[in-house]
């Protein structure tokens, strides 16, 4: 199981170090320290490294690797899972998993390996669990610990730790009961010179905030769950009902938490918004070349596109880039190569337009790579899957008794849903009362390499 | 208000000021004092020498104060194991405390404190926490047995901690058999022989209920036990499976990669026609699929998993092809795993798709991925026949681009293309001979000049171009050497009047001036052949080259189905067995696919065809290259010999234990051990190969027997498959005649009549002597037990395996249909003792192609006893002889269709091993049986 773990900055320091067994030196980093050198670049570093006695699995986040070091024959994926759930527990508690956040409460982060690991056996990695047992660092809380000296360490036992719902604590308690749910989709798609798409996927999210008393029982339904090809859920959703009726039923955790991921690869449902009209050339022989590019909404549904953002790894040739943009700026690094181009907004009377001259090396030949673009935007309030959100119905088995009537609920957005908001949900069942609840924006981050 | 501040004091008295501090009498300065200990003690500053300081520390109220000193003493028990034995008194109140979670803590971190000395001490605390009333504790507990085990194995056994251990697998709490599972399996990895998980149905069960309930954590744990677990049958391998399922749709990816692990594992045992099998295979894809979207690190440990997976079955993604073209945003290590798996994935339906993205890869920044993509190309072109020609001109358009790096990488793929289809595609030579003068990399120089070399009659300035090579030839690499040694033999033998004096130089520069034993060696055997014999020079030179194929780049089988084994481990990274790479005198369990238990062998399946048992279909691949007979041995003898052999496919298992089993049995003592036998149980071919190792016990009266071994009845149709008809069987050879002896029971609740039995078209001509008298209905748990005679006079067909046997059976219910094996050792007749001139003339007359030879192991036996135990068999021996020490036993069998085999035992007094070397004619009347026979004869007839 997990031996050690080793946290390093993008300078190769090691700023911390904790041992789960006996203690491992600190030298055992040097075969990390050299696959990075031969990786050159942060993010090439392979994540499996092997050295004479031991084994180093590592992930970079944050611009931080979290080097950990195996002695026996352990599923990779399930260090690395527990890397990224350490990193994701420093980013709860400390709003940031920085190499600052981290000195700066270096005792709770030793505390939290403590629980999160015993022998190398994952112990509690359950946010709200981890939060019973020691509390986040606030100022208030600090402040009130220096006065009357109590500690930040929960002396209970966490409630959650053994019951069938490891997930979520006891005795939770809001005025408002609130509800946010976030469906964030992504496209990862690959255009062709002809701007036919090669490969278009789309990764959906559906991130929730749940701030409601007691034992809520939720059940949540899409409008089009046929349409999901595969789901990732979170341990708190039913899976024979999900089976049964394509409902996710759960009762969830306390804050914030990822309640499903998808994925919707059926190609021909996603509609590119944009397009790209480019014209990148260089000329036989002589040490420039001309740049041109365009780009225009394709059809945006109403909605605005936003926060363009468009990449190119230039060919290593380039020295130097003399461009003029219609809208936004733009940035070349002549390291790395990578022409960065801040558009913006698209609005559709003027095109945004990034036009002019690449200056090459001198006698180098022409170089023969095609640039790729890679196009980031985004659209609010889109669901470009379809498979949104429909309505949620939510119930407490401990305050039924006590509820109020029946209430409906709706989502506010539905952009491309032409379902109209009248699934009233007449339960026979007495629904915990909500007081708000939203289904939230909705974002449509898009990924798209235009092959030039 | 932050730690920061616990980490500037970097004054020099810092150690005696924080001395100073935790002896304070203020708790709060205390506690303080304790934190900046800890930030020291993270950042590697040695703070050992405070521990007694620290350790008075210890008996507080205060909670975290109390967890700061554990996290302290867990890091520095070690180095003061004296001062450590002071905390012991604490630990064992703490683990009486009223509170939970400070028992748990308590035996948590005395777990933790490595010390010898201690560890006595801790026994009894730990006994009461494993059996405390709150699980939180006692799954506590669990862990700290492992954590005990691991500083002190003898200590745990002898204080009754591991069945402890055990009994928590049944604990009703799924945390606490998650935590047993977790504990059980760390320890049973250092004693590997140690039967610590032993599980049964029951267990299983429990485990399975456990899966639900548990964490993610706890499900990986239970996940990866579950999958060294082999089922009964395929039935309850399907529960198995059907329970497993929903874990495919876990956030967490280890979970859904170990219940792939399991799925993978487990199908082995489904039979492909069953409708779950089809459904778990449409399962699998989507989870895989999705493992991708997940961060880089998750992806490459998937992605190597995946690789594993579509070769061994590739059905499973083989539409998905899609999804592993490569994003801009990958790094190069998923780039270059999503690049291999889009080869193996390559097909005549999608090669289109996939040249078009290799084209474009090829063009792109990083010049590892541009290399790999170029190669590719070449493995495409290679693999998919339809598409050579479209890779060809790919290859050429990049060759085109003169980048330097592509040219040269498309130049090694061109020549491998060539070697796959020769004679097609030399009219591109001209277009690489342009770019000569660009290569500057060994390996494509090399390519290069093996492609002037083999094509040399066609390239008219073949002798410019190799004598520009020849140049600089002491500055190039030993491969380029070679390769332009042999091209210009070869070009010499094809133009020997204008080449003479270019072969001369490149000889002389090869053999004198060089000191390259290598190159030497080659160059000393090129001369003398060319100066002795011209025409044999030529044969050797200039042989037929076998071709390449796609497979070379497969990962062979027996690994292949290892590795499935290990999905998610470090091994499937690595693409190594744990044996290869696991450090410590550990003996690695090897692992192993469970055969498929339903006795419908006959369809093979098609992906494990090449695995499997060697077979006549693919002469032009390398792996199977050869003779037949060295195939044979080299396949399937090879690992009886030297280690435990990998069950594979339960059709290559048969043929491991026909020969590996038969012969190990074949002499065996009581010492006897049967590997694959114990690795497949259920296996039909292994029921026979152990059954055999029995013959020698049996019949260890010599000569007392009459007929020849009877292997004990194998179910051959399970009730299940035959609405309740159950058929079990064995067969006999006695006195001359051959017999099956079945026994049928009906399990179904009607009666049954009409019995009617028929063989399909086989090897040997076998079929049933007389029709099939059931002279009674069989009524409901009834049994009844029928000799068959068998003749050999049926219609003759060859079979693979070819001691398969196609059975049809009527009754009033329906027709069932089963295929069973039957040894060899039944179709030795009674006269098949040759005459000695004979023998010594067929000996000789029989070609060397046809003889195998191999070793049999740890047999105490004698000759003596060796001979009338085969006697009794009907293998005789002709004669006897001693020659320096070792006795010679010549024997010979006969089959039914007139082959002879004939063999040579060389039993060297007080070695237990024997040399055994076998030929077999075919000149026999009746040798119908095809090529193969005469491979399969002779090992095939050791058996009995």
């Amino acid at each position: 199981m997990i031996h050690s773990l080793f946290l390093i900055n993008c300078s190769g320091d090691i700023f911390l170090e904790k041992h789960w067994k006996s203690v491992v030196s600190q030298s055992v980093c040097d075969y990390f320290f050299e696959a990075q050198e031969k990786a050159a670049d942060v993010e090439n570093v392979p994540p499996v490294i092997s050295t004479p006695h031991h084994y180093l699995i590592s992930i970079y986040r944050d611009k931080l690797f979290f080097v950990s070091v195996i002695q026996t024959e352990v599923p990779p994926l399930f260090v690395i899972e527990f890397l990224h759930r350490v990193a994701d527990t420093f980013q709860d508690y400390f709003g940031e998993c920085s190499e600052a956040a981290i000195k700066d409460n270096v005792v709770i982060v030793y505390e939290l390996l403590e629980e999160m690991l015993d022998n190398g056996f994952p112990l509690a990695t359950e946010s709200n669990i981890l939060k019973e047992l020691i509390k986040p660092p606030t100022i208030l809380r600090s402040v009130v610990n220096s006065i009357t000296g109590s500690s930040n360490v929960g002396d209970t036992l966490p409630t959650g730790q053994l019951s069938n719902i490891p997930w979520r604590r006891a005795g939770v308690k809001y005025t408002n009961n609130e509800a946010y749910f976030d469906v964030v989709e992504e496209i990862d798609a690959i255009i062709d010179k002809s701007g036919s798409t090669v490969f278009a996927e789309i990764q959906g999210v559906i991130d929730a905030c749940i701030k409601l008393s007691g034992m809520p029982d939720l059940s949540l339904s899409f409008m089009n769950p046929r349409l999901l090809d595969d789901v990732s859920f979170h341990p708190c959703i039913r899976f024979k009902r999900w089976e049964s009726e394509r409902v996710l039923s759960f009762i969830p955790p306390d804050g914030n938490f990822r309640l499903i991921s998808y994925r919707v690869s059926s190609q021909n449902l996603v509609a590119i918004p944009v397009y790209v009209k480019h014209c990148i050339s260089f000329k036989e022989n002589s040490s420039c070349g001309r740049f041109d590019i365009t780009i225009g909404p394709k059809q945006n549904m109403g909605k605005t596109i936003e926060g363009i953002t468009v990449t190119v790894h230039m060919p290593k040739v380039v020295l130097n880039m003399n461009l003029t943009p219609t809208q936004g700026s733009y940035t070349f690094d002549p390291v790395t190569k990578v022409l960065t181009w801040d558009v913006g907004k698209i609005t559709p009377q003027k095109l945004p337009s990034l036009k002019g001259l690449v200056n090459l090396q001198s006698g180098a030949p022409k170089p023969e790579e095609n640039p790729s673009l890679n196009i980031q935007f985004k659209i609010q309030q889109l669901a470009i899957s379809g498979a949104p959100l429909s309505s949620l119905a939510a119930m407490d088995p401990v305050t039924a008794s006590c509820a109020g009537k029946t209430k409906s609920l709706h989502s506010s957005f539905l952009p491309s849903s032409p379902i109209p908001p009248s699934t009233e949900n007449e339960d026979s069942e007495v629904p915990l009362q909500l007081h708000r609840h939203r289904f939230g924006s909705s974002w449509f981050l898009l990924f798209l390499k235009v092959r030039t | 208000m932050t730690d920061s501040k616990y980490f500037t004091t970097t004054k020099k008295g810092e150690i005696f000021e924080l001395k100073a501090e935790l002896n304070s009498d203020k708790k709060e300065k205390k506690k303080e004092a304790v934190k900046k200990v800890i930030a020291s003690m993270t950042v590697g500053k040695d703070v050992s020498a405070l521990f007694p300081d620290v350790v008075n520390c210890m008996q507080t109220d205060n909670l975290e104060l109390k967890k700061l000193v554990y996290l302290y003493l867990m890091n520095y028990a070690k180095s003061q194991p004296d001062m450590a034995i002071m905390a012991v008194n604490t630990f064992v109140k703490d683990c009486e405390d009223p509170n939970p979670l400070i028992r748990a803590l308590a035996v948590r971190t005395m777990g933790c404190i490595r010390v010898d000395k201690i560890t006595e001490y801790l026994c009894e605390p730990l006994r009461k926490c494993l059996k405390d009333e709150d699980p939180y504790v006692r799954k506590t507990a669990a862990v700290c047995v492992a954590k005990l085990h691991d500083i002190n194995a003898q200590l745990v056994e002898d204080q009754g901690f591991l069945d402890t251990l055990k009994d928590l697998i049944s604990d009703s709490n799924p945390m606490v058999v998650a935590n047993a599972v977790a504990a059980l399996s760390e320890i049973a990895e250092s004693h590997p022989s140690s039967n610590l998980l032993d599980l049964n149905p029951q267990s299983i069960n429990k485990l399975l209920t456990a899966l639900n309930e548990c964490t993610e954590w706890g499900q990986i744990f239970i996940l990866d036990c579950l999958a060294n677990y082999t089922p009964k049958d395929d039935r309850e391998a399907q529960s198995i499976c059907e329970r497993v399922t929903p874990r495919l749709s876990h956030a967490n990816s280890a979970v859904v990669l170990s219940a792939v692990k399991v799925l993978m594992k487990f199908m082995e045992m489904l039979s492909k026609d069953l409708d779950y099998y089809g459904t778990l295979l449409k399962k699998l894809a989507p989870p895989l699929v999705t493992l991708l979207s997940a961060e880089p690190e998750l992806q490459y440990v998937a992605l190597r998993n995946i690789n594993l997976i579509v070769q061994k079955r590739p059905e499973i993604l083989k539409h998905e092809m899609k999804v592993f073209f490569v994003k801009y945003n990958d790094p190069i290590y998923v780039k270059l795993e999503k690049l291999d798996i889009m080869i193996r994935l390559a097909s005549q339906a999608n090669i289109a798709q996939v040249l078009a993205e290799l084209k474009e890869y090829a063009t792109e920044v990083d010049v590892d991925f541009v290399r790999k993509a170029v190669r590719a190309i070449g493995r495409c072109a290679i693999k998919v026949e339809q598409s050579a020609e479209r890779c060809v001109s790919t290859l050429l358009d990049l060759i085109q681009t003169k980048v330097n790096y592509v040219v040269q990488e498309a130049i090694v793929v061109i020549k491998d293309i060539f070697r796959k289809y020769p004679n097609k595609y030399e009219s591109v030579i001209a277009t690489l001979c342009e770019n000569l003068d660009s290569l500057d990399e060994p390996e494509a120089r090399a390519a290069m000049i093996w492609i002037v070399g083999e094509y040399a009659e066609r390239i008219d300035n073949a002798d410019e171009l190799l004598e520009s090579f020849l140049e600089g030839f002491h500055d190039e690499s030993t491969q380029v050497q070679l390769q332009l040694l042999t091209a210009i033999v070869k070009l010499f033998l094809k133009k020997p009047t204008e080449t003479q004096e270019l072969v001369q130089q490149v000889l002389s520069l090869a053999t004198q001036d060089s000191d390259n034993p290598d190159l030497r060696d080659r160059g000393y055997i090129y001369w003398r052949l060319l100066s002795t014999d011209p025409v044999a020079a030529k044969e050797v030179v200039l042989a037929e080259k076998p071709l390449i194929s796609e497979e070379t780049d497969l990962i062979e089988p027996t690994l292949l189905d290892e590795l499935i084994c290990y999905i998610g481990t470090l091994a499937s990274v690595y693409h190594k067995p744990p044996s290869a790479f696991v450090e410590g005198g550990r003996g690695v369990v090897h692992k192993s696919l469970p055969p498929r238990t339903a006795s419908s062998e006959s369809t093979e399946s098609p992906e494990t065809a090449p695995a499997g048992a060697p077979s006549g279909e693919q002469p032009d691949v390398i792996p199977t290259q050869g003779d037949l007979l060295g195939d044979l041995l080299n396949l399937d003898l090879g690992p009886p010999v030297s280690g435990p052999p990998l069950a594979t496919s339960s059709v290559q298992m048969g043929a491991v234990d026909l020969l590996g089993g038969g012969l190990d049995s074949l002499i065996g003592g009581p010492n006897f051990v049967a590997p694959p036998a114990a690795a497949v149980p259920a296996n039909l071919g292994a029921s026979m190969g152990s059954g055999l190792s029995d013959l020698f016990d049996l019949t260890s009266g010599v000569g007392t027997l009459s007929g020849s071994y009877v292997a004990p009845k194998a179910v051959w149709l399970p009730a299940m498959k035959a609405k309740g008809l159950e058929i079990s069987g064995t067969f006999t050879r006695q006195v001359g005649s051959i017999s099956m002896d079945l026994q049928l029971t009906n399990k179904a609740l009607q009666v049954m009549t009409d019995f009617a039995i028929q063989f399909n078209r086989n090897s040997f001509g076998l079929a049933p002597a007389a029709p099939l008298q059931v002279h009674a209905p069989l009524s409901p748990n009834q049994t009844v037990e029928i000799s068959l005679p068998l003749n050999t006079v049926g219609s003759v067909m060859k079979m693979e395996p070819l001691n398969n046997l196609q059975v049809a059976v009527k009754n009033n219910i329906d027709v069932f249909y089963f295929s069973t094996l039957y040894p060899l050792h039944i179709l030795f007749v009674e006269d098949g003792k040759m005459d000695r001139q004979m023998f010594l003339a067929t000996w000789k007359d029989i070609p060397n192609e046809n003889e195998a030879q191999f070793q049999i192991r740890d047999c105490p036996l004698n000759a003596e006893a060796v001979s009338s135990r085969l006697q009794s068999s009907n293998i005789f021996t002709v004669a006897k002889r001693n020659v320096e020490g070792q006795d010679m036993l010549y024997q010979s069998l006969k089959l039914t269709n007139g082959i002879w085999v004939l063999a040579e035992l060389r039993i060297q007094p007080g070695n237990p091993s024997f040399m055994f070397i076998l030929r077999a004619s075919t000149s026999g009347e009746g040798s119908q049986a095809g090529s193969t026979l005469p491979a399969q004869s002779p090992t095939r007839g050791l058996i009995p």
